[in-house]
């Protein structure tokens, strides 16, 4: 390939990436910084920022979990079992993908509001569902749902069950089977999925935003503190939020970086 | 597993269609159809298409450069296209607000304009086409190529007739993923959009005001538009994933 | 695989485990308010200032924010609140309707209110445009904002307001009511709520912003770059606050509102820019709050109270504003 159009090529891809990218993202750091380290620190260390950040480590310390093991059973009973609707079974796992978080927002309103299917039977019985810690985790979960299931498919089905086949055989149980032949085979796929879930649930904002009510000290995840500073004039703190998440996000991208399979030729 | 699935996916989605057509299709067209909702629908929409096409030029060239391209600091770029992935929507949104909204060093102020929207979903789907691209041209052979080019075939119509035919399917994959995050897309946009109905309320934005507002019966109908929306696009991708494993299957 | 799933059922009950332990309310005192969007700063000081006293001390507090109406709905969806302190009276009556608030809230002390304040035009700094009344805001070019009558209290002030002004000037009701109609063409931009609205303007957006008094201070007091104008014409905005009928801790609510009415809160009020409803803390900050010969309130006979104005203007099929809404191509719903 010629010089110049290898060169305009990259040319092309640097800005892309500059301008929609990297760019931003400094603004972001230069931003946080810009008011001094004293107003930053003092919206960081506000004990409803503080809880924030702890609800969103709650949050995603009962969804990753979960979606975790839900995803290895999914994705085993999608390659091995080969039941009938195993496609439906597929695409609806990766519905959480393609929809909008704020529909599934309004999907838990449908069910847990005062109107909604459960809502006076919830109500009833003095359990708040919207408006609380509860419909925060069941929205992140949803949103979370995918990823683990999506890595670990792709690698079952490449992987065979010979090995499997061949334990039993031998005479291993089928949990036997499953947690010193399967799991060690598909450990770095289901690492990789945990990690996108995990960014995945601290990131999350749509869902959360409407099902929240806002409420300082309790129902505001981290996601919803930024916002919460940009709309009350506290632009240090907003900033401050989004670099300590930037920062976490690029920690992730790293462990992203290192697991993803060498991908240049 | 089938229970957790039922009751965290496709309750909730039960719930959404019942709401959305339990007075019957007639109530359901004449609220999607109102003003409102249509502009909102259409600019998402044509938002989507838009991103969608430079995701695809844009992505293509990316991966080209990862993939066929060396030079100093390309693993940095190439760790550096998931960063939307790993970044939380919201921050997203201020970031694109730091460097392109009001008060912004480079002089110019796009929010509360379509073009903020453009710009932030190009920052939400930057990776999709890039990672669907990529794994396809590693793979492909390069013999085809270099006949071509030993038969005095110039670069752009190799590209045409022998690559692009080869990482369509790809490209179309990645497509898919970035028209449905274009469509879904809130976070990002919510700050610097400005949420201006007719003009720059997206239809994520429209589905969210009038879940605040108490209309559950407008929102529900956007937000099954949306739905089938999503049904439609992952089953494109499916198909998709389909024709070209189908392929290999044959090879 | 029967190991996998006595595991699922383990983990499952350690999510219901601890999805319960965060459902439960917390016990002791504690008092949940829902506010409007924009009186956070004094309401963050008026709680301090009660938790200095017997009856506040040991009292938490848990607060959210957001657009009157959005918030009144949520509360009626939910939302748990054991006071509310809205925009508009329309808003707890949303609540009485539904139930949950009584019926004779605005038969406290002043009449349920909390604090005032009045309808201004805020403008950028040395009023470039010259804004100074209703008929600025409707000369060619000018772009106005303000926010969405069916979310925000502040856009329901803001638009019996102006038709409240045309009225006073003499003319009819027709000829108000296309008044509001014309200036709805000049809406650049209609946030979901007040602070939206300001955030909107202090980003660039429009020439005028129609707000609170309180909310053109705030800004103001935060540095932001803008002056603001009081209309010949303009209302007085009273600001509602009201405990919840199925609250746990009443008499702890209903303390804490009569601490909002006492001295001390109605002195926090008029630093922070709310006029006072006490008549006495409010002549100390006379010279702050202008008054205007033309401030009407909204059970002025010309607007005739907030039910009133409510089936005229905002019922969501009916009303004025949804017909306005339809005419300027302008958001039918919140």
């Amino acid at each position: 390939m010629s010089a110049t159009r290898r060169f305009g090529l990259r040319g092309i891809a640097a800005l892309y990436l500059v301008a929609v990218l990297l760019g931003p993202l400094a603004m972001v750091f230069y931003r946080a910084f810009a008011h001094g380290l004293h107003p930053l620190w003092s919206s960081l260390s506000d004990p409803n920022t503080v809880h924030a950040f702890e609800l969103t480590l709650v949050i995603t310390a009962i969804a990753v979990p979960v979606n975790t093991l839900f995803g290895i059973v999914c994705a085993l009973a999608i390659v091995r079992r080969r039941f009938p609707g195993a496609g439906i079974v597929n695409a609806i796992v990766d519905l959480p993908l393609a929809l909008s978080p704020v529909v599934v927002g309004l999907m838990l309103f449908l069910l847990y509001g005062r109107t909604g299917w459960f809502g006076s039977f919830f109500q009833a019985h003095g359990i708040q569902i919207l408006f609380a810690t509860p419909s925060l985790v069941i929205a992140t979960v949803f949103v979370s749902l995918p990823f683990v299931a999506r890595e670990v498919v792709p690698t079952l089905r490449e992987l065979g069950d010979e090995q499997e086949q061949a334990a039993h055989t031998l005479g291993a149980s089928g949990w036997q089977a499953f947690w010193r032949v399967t799991l060690p085979s598909i450990r770095w796929a289901v690492v990789y999925g945990v990690v996108l879930t995990t960014a995945r649930c601290l990131g999350e904002y749509g869902a959360v935003a409407v099902v929240s009510g806002h409420i300082e000290g309790k129902t505001e995840t981290a996601t919803l503190r930024v916002q919460d500073y940009y709309e009350n004039f506290n632009q240090a703190g907003s900033y401050g939020i989004a670099i300590v998440l930037a920062a976490i996000s690029v920690v992730v991208l790293l462990v992203m970086t290192l697991l993803r399979p060498k991908e240049s030729a | 597993m089938t229970t957790f699935l039922s009751v965290v996916v496709l309750l909730p989605i039960a719930a959404l269609v019942w709401t959305s057509g339990k007075h019957g299709w007639h109530e359901f067209w004449s609220v999607v159809s109102a003003p409102e909702s249509v502009a909102a629908l259409e600019l998402t929409l044509g938002a989507a298409v838009i991103v969608s096409g430079l995701n695809a030029a844009l992505g293509t060239i990316t991966a080209w450069v990862l993939v066929r391209d060396d030079f100093v600091g390309k693993s940095l770029m190439n760790a550096v296209i998931d960063l939307p992935f790993a970044l939380p929507t919201i921050v997203g949104g201020l970031t694109l607000l730091a460097l392109y909204g009001p008060s912004s060093p480079l002089g110019i102020d796009i929010a509360f304009t379509r073009t903020a929207i453009v710009l932030a979903l190009m920052f939400e789907t930057l990776p999709f086409v890039v990672r669907t691209v990529q794994p396809v041209l590693l793979e492909l052979d390069r013999e085809a190529e270099e006949a071509a080019r030993s038969l005095g075939a110039g670069e752009a119509r190799v590209f045409r007739s022998i690559v692009l035919p080869n990482i369509l399917p790809g490209i179309l994959s990645g497509v898919a993923l970035a028209f449905a995050r274009a469509v879904g897309e809130i976070g990002s946009i919510v700050l610097i959009s400005g949420n201006l109905p007719f003009k720059t309320e997206v239809a994520a934005v429209f589905v969210f005001n009038h879940i605040q507002s108490g209309d559950q019966n407008g929102a529900s109908a956007v937000a099954v538009v949306m739905l089938v929306i999503a049904f439609l696009l992952l089953l494109a991708i499916g198909g998709l994933r389909y024709l070209t494993t189908r392929h290999e299957r044959n090879a | 695989m029967p190991m996998n799933k006595a595991r699922k059922l383990t983990l499952l009950a350690a999510v219901v485990a601890a999805l319960a332990t965060t459902a439960v309310a917390t016990a002791g005192s504690s008092l949940s308010l829902v506010a409007y969007s924009t009186p956070k700063t004094v309401m963050g000081k008026i709680i301090q200032a009660w938790q200095q006293t017997p009856d506040g001390k040991d009292v938490t507090f848990s607060q959210s924010y957001g657009a009157s109406t959005d918030q009144a709905r949520a509360v009626g969806q939910g939302l748990k609140a054991d006071v509310v302190f809205l925009s508009t009276g329309d808003d707890v009556n949303l609540l009485v309707d539904d139930g949950l608030v009584d019926s004779r809230w605005n038969r406290q002390s002043y009449s349920g209110i909390a604090a005032d304040t009045v309808v201004v035009f805020a403008v950028r700094n040395g009023n470039p445009k010259h804004i100074k009344g209703w008929a600025d805001l409707v000369k060619p070019g000018v772009q106005v904002v303000t926010p969405n009558p069916f979310s925000s209290g502040s856009a329901k002030w803001n638009v019996l307001a102006a038709y409240g002004a045309e009225r006073r000037l003499g003319k009819t009701d027709r000829q108000a009511t296309a008044y509001v109609q014309t200036l709805f063409r000049h809406v650049v931009s209609q946030d979901s709520s007040g602070r939206n609205a300001t955030n909107t303007f202090l980003a660039g957006k429009g020439d005028v912003l129609i707000t609170y008094e309180s909310e053109a201070f705030a800004a103001r007091q935060n540095g932001q770059d803008i002056q603001y104008v009081i209309p010949r014409q303009s209302m007085l905005i009273e600001l509602p606050i009201a405990v919840l009928k199925g609250s746990a801790n009443k008499d702890v609510a209903n303390k804490f509102i009569r601490f909002v009415k006492s001295d001390t809160a109605q002195d926090l009020f008029g630093r922070y820019g709310f006029r006072p409803v006490n008549k006495k803390i409010a002549a100390k900050y006379a010279d702050k709050f202008p008054s205007r010969p033309g401030i009407f309130a909204v059970d002025d006979k010309i607007i005739g109270g907030w039910r009133n104005a409510d089936k005229v203007w905002f019922d969501p099929n009916k009303g004025r504003m949804a017909k306005i809404e339809q005419a300027v191509g302008g958001p039918s719903s919140g």
